[in-house]
């Protein structure tokens, strides 16, 4: 069977929403969410039945798909100088995070049921950011993943300036601008691998480099794979570049945070991987003491930072970035254990965030607050809510049994076998983990109450979908990691053959 | 020239300039005989067929011979049918503008003129594309500018207006008159002005000393024609000009205009610097020696052009730097000199032409709503009318180049070429950084379009601040907005008919 379909349906499945949204009257408020949450699952659904060929035991290449797109030429009657493909496919690491970006942005299209205004021009955002993300996790090739990249940046750009909380204009603008500063840094690297070698697919150009007679000196790749760092850095993102994320985080609608700390910092992990590490892996080694430098300050600075915020946001901000440290860790590694749990640490905080974030949401659509102070002692209130709040912070600061365990445990192991004191520092960021969550968390389910929480209505209904997906989701790769290992097996061959050679 | 000689020419390739001329002459006519009080809309109705009939024969011609008739002086080539085609597709999207502009302030006095003016800068630009002479393509300058110069005056009774025309006047005038003062030391060591039969001369220039008097001379038609692009630092007159003139000449000058400066900057420059030898035949070319030049007035111009459009309030003058900043980009393809290079501005200006004519039809239709320009007063638009502020929004996008989009595949092209060759690592990375800078003056206009309330006057007026599009912008917004998007997902249609039928690397020096 030809399957070639399968992706580009996939990616673009959200548009039929979009279009169908366009003709719909702007003030029906109930069938414009329908819509929107509608729009989400066709991606969904053939996400999932994605992974299931998989375990089916046949071959991801069966979706790859590619066709003529952009091409540059010189003189008439020569060939192309440059073409540019329209290719899509899938291997085990990208098929994980493309389930992962169907199954949180089906969540945060019911989480945005918070959204108070002007529901469907949130909706048409949201359904294109969608695409973005789709687009970002199978591009086989670089423009096409920087297109991708790029398309996610607006509706972001919107959707945080207009749906936010009171400073959401800043926190829009120092959005784009890091983010479009990243890309711009990202479209020269592309530009110069581009000129240089006459492709941007990314299997050719693995190839290519690792070729010894490749046309780029040593110099000049350690220039590229420095700019990448940076690119990929402002997206992760690793501590100097962080500030625009902290704003983000505290401003931009529940929802979008979900997806924003769920998928979209994930891009920089993901691009890291793939084209840092799997481009330029001889280089990569040659940094992986300053990656594992700068992934044990993010780790520490993360830490202690949220460990003084008074503003639940800020902690998970700040928790954020200090877990994006461990993937950082996880990658300086540079051998199996390490890698795969950086991996692991990219699935699962996506999931663990998504969670707390939809909670803040669920908390602060009751309560007008997130400060833990004001919310001290919300599980009389709300008990339900407040376990699963529990349960996700657990699952944060790696409790054995849940996702953020397994992650977590395998990246320092990798780390550990590598520059064992750096490791030793970085353990550090572990147990402060535990602290500020457990000082955040328990401040607010059993703190000190300053209010009555009688009459505020716990979770109920259709919000119970994510909270459960999630939980279960976060337990399942906790206690059985291998629905995440097995696929990324062959990922994990191809980069240790790349750092082996 | 006895008259069978004269018929013998092949008048045939000049049939766009004709019929061009053959209407001015009928408007002409017909604004005289005309009632005083008619509507001289009608003039601009059929200033628009004329122009698409044009661009109906240009078509025609594509895929033939190189072609020139009068000594040389007028040539039909792929290069000329390329930009002849922009320049008629921006010359028709700028009288559908003109038709839906209401006419005040001493304009309504002169709408007929306000037309074939119009036609006859567009004239002067179609024979710039296709001049083979020095002479001709100074002509086609001129007749150019002249009628730009009344048109950016044309609203007598408004101070901005002739400001605006003032300034242009005299800094054309200077312009103009350094360029052809560069361009004698090219007559005076060649004796002749035809741009291949220079081309052929210089080339076998022996003597080196006579090469700095040439550098010389390259730097002042730079210097000259720098002023036509609006290219810093010789910028300083746009946003006076830009701000003052009417809407429709402000997109006539930033998209017609700037399409004939770099026809006649690609055609001087590399017929006859791209040829001139510096030491004796066979060493480099001068324009490849003074290639550093052309990089710093590149870099100079999108810096200046989007910091400065950081700071703008008035929206024309924010357009005003914009376009200073996109005249940057397009230098950074006049500089890298690739064999892409025809192609990548010939595309950057049909991206542009078709971003920069939407915004334009948006900045008409919402200052003549509000009475002035201010970027505040798109305040709320998203609300107020929502097709219009998602067109906008689309415009914009297109403008600072995200993907998608026309602009987007436009800065590709250039920038690949910076690359490709001798890699200009600076020069790429001042545009790619510049063109993050324009992320907030094109995104602050957006702020303002979605994100902020409308005034709570025009709230209050209800019915009233709605707004009903005029059929000529409604034209002019479709096009942009689908050209935009087209070219933005396929650009290979442009580029296949390029390449079918216009082979301008292989056209332009033979």
């Amino acid at each position: 069977m030809n399957l070639s379909w399968v992706l580009t349906t996939l990616v673009f499945s959200p548009l039929l929403g979009i279009v169908v949204l366009a003709f719909m009257p702007k003030t029906q408020e109930k069938a414009i969410k329908f819509v929107g949450f509608l729009a989400t699952l066709p991606a969904l659904a053939l996400a999932l039945a994605a992974y299931a060929h998989y375990l089916a035991g046949k071959k991801l290449s069966d979706f790859t798909i590619g066709h003529e797109w952009i091409q540059f030429r010189g003189m008439s009657g020569d060939a192309p100088i440059f073409s540019v493909y329209y290719e899509l496919g899938l291997s085990g690491f990208q098929l994980l995070l493309v389930v992962l970006t169907a199954v949180v942005a089906t969540l945060a299209a019911i989480a945005a049921r918070y959204v108070k205004k002007e529901w469907k021009g949130y909706f048409m955002l949201f359904l294109l950011l969608e695409v973005g993300m789709l687009g970002v996790f199978t591009a086989e090739n670089l423009i096409l993943f920087f297109i991708f990249f790029e398309i996610t940046l607006i509706p972001t750009f919107f959707l945080i300036g207009k749906w936010g909380y009171f400073e959401k204009e800043k926190a829009a603008y120092s959005f784009l601008i890091y983010n479009g500063l990243g890309s711009a840094v990202l479209l020269i690297v592309i530009m110069i691998l581009f000129a240089k070698t006459g492709t941007t697919n990314i299997d050719l150009l693995t190839k290519i480099m690792a070729d010894p007679s490749a046309p780029l000196s040593g110099d000049l790749k350690l220039g590229l794979l420095i700019s990448l760092l940076i690119a990929f850095g402002v997206k992760l993102p690793i501590f100097p570049l962080h500030s625009w994320m902290l704003k983000v985080h505290v401003q931009a609608p529940p929802s979008v945070v979900m997806i924003h700390s769920g998928i979209l910092l994930k891009i920089g992990a993901y691009g890291l991987i793939r084209f840092g590490m799997g481009i330029f892996p001889a280089q990569f080694e040659t940094l992986a003491t300053l990656i594992a430098i700068l992934g044990v300050i993010n780790l520490l600075y993360g830490a202690f930072l949220a460990f003084i915020q008074s503003d639940f946001k800020m902690v998970l901000a700040y928790s954020s970035i200090s877990h994006m440290g461990i993937v950082l860790i996880g990658l300086a590694a540079m051998n199996e254990a390490g890698i795969q749990g950086a991996i692991f640490q990219v699935v699962s905080h996506g999931l663990i965030s998504a969670l707390l974030f939809f909670l803040v949401g669920v908390l602060y659509e009751r309560t007008d607050t997130s400060l833990i102070e004001n919310l001290g002692g919300i599980a009389k209130g709300m008990p339900i809510a407040a376990g699963f709040l529990l349960a996700g912070a657990m699952a944060s600061l790696g409790l054995p049994g849940m996702s953020g365990f397994v992650s977590e445990f395998m990246a320092f192991l990798g780390l550990f076998k590598e520059l064992p004191w750096l490791a030793a520092v970085g353990t550090i960021g572990i147990i402060m983990t535990a602290a500020y969550l457990l000082r955040a968390v328990l401040g607010m389910t059993f703190g000190k109450a300053h209010r009555e929480f009688i009459g505020f209505v716990d979770l109920k209904g259709v919000e119970f979908v994510p909270v459960v997906v999630l939980t279960a989701l976060i337990v399942l790769i906790g206690v059985y990691p291998s629905v995440l290992s097995s696929p990324l097996q062959a990922t994990l061959e191809t980069i240790m053959l790349g750092l082996g050679g | 020239m006895s008259f069978d000689q004269f018929q013998s020419l092949n008048w045939s390739i000049m049939t766009p300039e004709f019929i061009i001329l053959a209407v001015i002459a009928i408007l002409v006519i017909m604004d005289l005989f005309m009632p005083k009080h008619m509507d001289r809309k009608i003039l601009g109705w059929i200033g628009i067929a004329a122009i698409l009939a044009a661009m109906v024969s240009v078509f025609g011609m594509a895929g033939g011979h190189v072609e020139s008739i009068l000594h040389d002086t007028f040539r039909l080539d792929s290069f000329a049918i390329a930009f002849k085609l922009l320049i008629l597709g921006g010359g028709a999207l700028v009288l559908f503008l003109a038709t839906s502009y209401k006419a005040t302030d001493g304009l309504e006095r002169y709408t007929g003129e306000f037309y074939y003016l119009l036609l006859s800068a567009l004239l002067g630009a179609m024979v710039m594309t296709s001049s083979g002479d020095l002479i001709t393509l100074y002509i086609g300058l001129e007749l150019l500018s002249i009628p730009s110069y009344i048109l950016a005056g044309i609203q007598k009774d408004r101070l901005n207006s002739n400001e605006s025309a003032m300034k242009y006047v005299i800094n054309g005038g200077i312009s103009s008159a350094i360029a052809l003062f560069g361009m004698s030391y090219v007559y005076g060591l060649t004796g002749s002005t035809n741009l291949l039969e220079i081309a052929g001369q210089l080339s076998m220039l022996m003597d080196g000393q006579q090469a700095y008097l040439l550098g010389l001379s390259f730097l002042m038609i730079l210097v000259g024609l720098g002023f036509k692009l609006a290219a810093a630092p010789f910028h300083m007159w746009a946003p006076d000009v830009y701000q003052g003139a009417p809407t429709p000449v402000t997109a006539f000058l930033s998209v017609v205009s700037k399409t004939a400066g770099f026809v006649i900057v690609v055609r001087i420059l590399l017929t006859v610097f791209g040829s001139a030898a510096t030491n004796g035949p066979g060493s480099i070319p001068i324009l490849l020696d003074m290639q550093n030049y052309l990089a710093v007035i590149a870099a100079a111009t999108m810096i200046i052009g989007n910091v400065v459009a950081l700071r703008q309030s008035d929206i024309k003058r924010m357009f005003a730097y914009s376009s200073i900043a996109h005249a940057g980009y397009l230098l950074v393809a006049v500089t890298t000199l690739t064999s892409n290079m025809f192609y990548s501005i010939w595309f950057y200006l049909l991206a542009y032409l078709f971003m920069n004519m939407g915004a334009f039809a948006v900045i008409q239709v919402v200052s003549e709503k509000t009475g002035s320009t201010k970027i505040a007063d798109f305040a709320g638009l998203y609300r107020r009318s929502p097709w219009l502020a998602v067109t906008m929004g689309i415009l914009l996008i297109s403008l600072a180049g995200f993907p998608g989009t026309a602009g987007f595949i436009g800065k590709l092209n250039i920038f690949v070429g910076a690359f490709a060759g001798q890699p200009h690592y600076v020069l790429a990375s001042v545009m790619i950084a510049t063109t993050v800078v324009s992320y907030f003056y094109y995104f602050g206009v957006m702020t303002q379009i979605f994100f902020r309330p409308a005034p709570a006057a025009s709230e209050g007026e209800g019915e009233g601040s709605k707004f009903n599009l005029p059929f000529g912008i409604v034209v002019v917004l479709i096009v942009a907005v689908v050209g935009s998007v087209l070219f933005g997902i396929m650009p290979n249609i442009a580029l296949d008919f390029m390449h079918n039928n216009l082979d301008i690397v292989q056209d332009f020096f033979s």
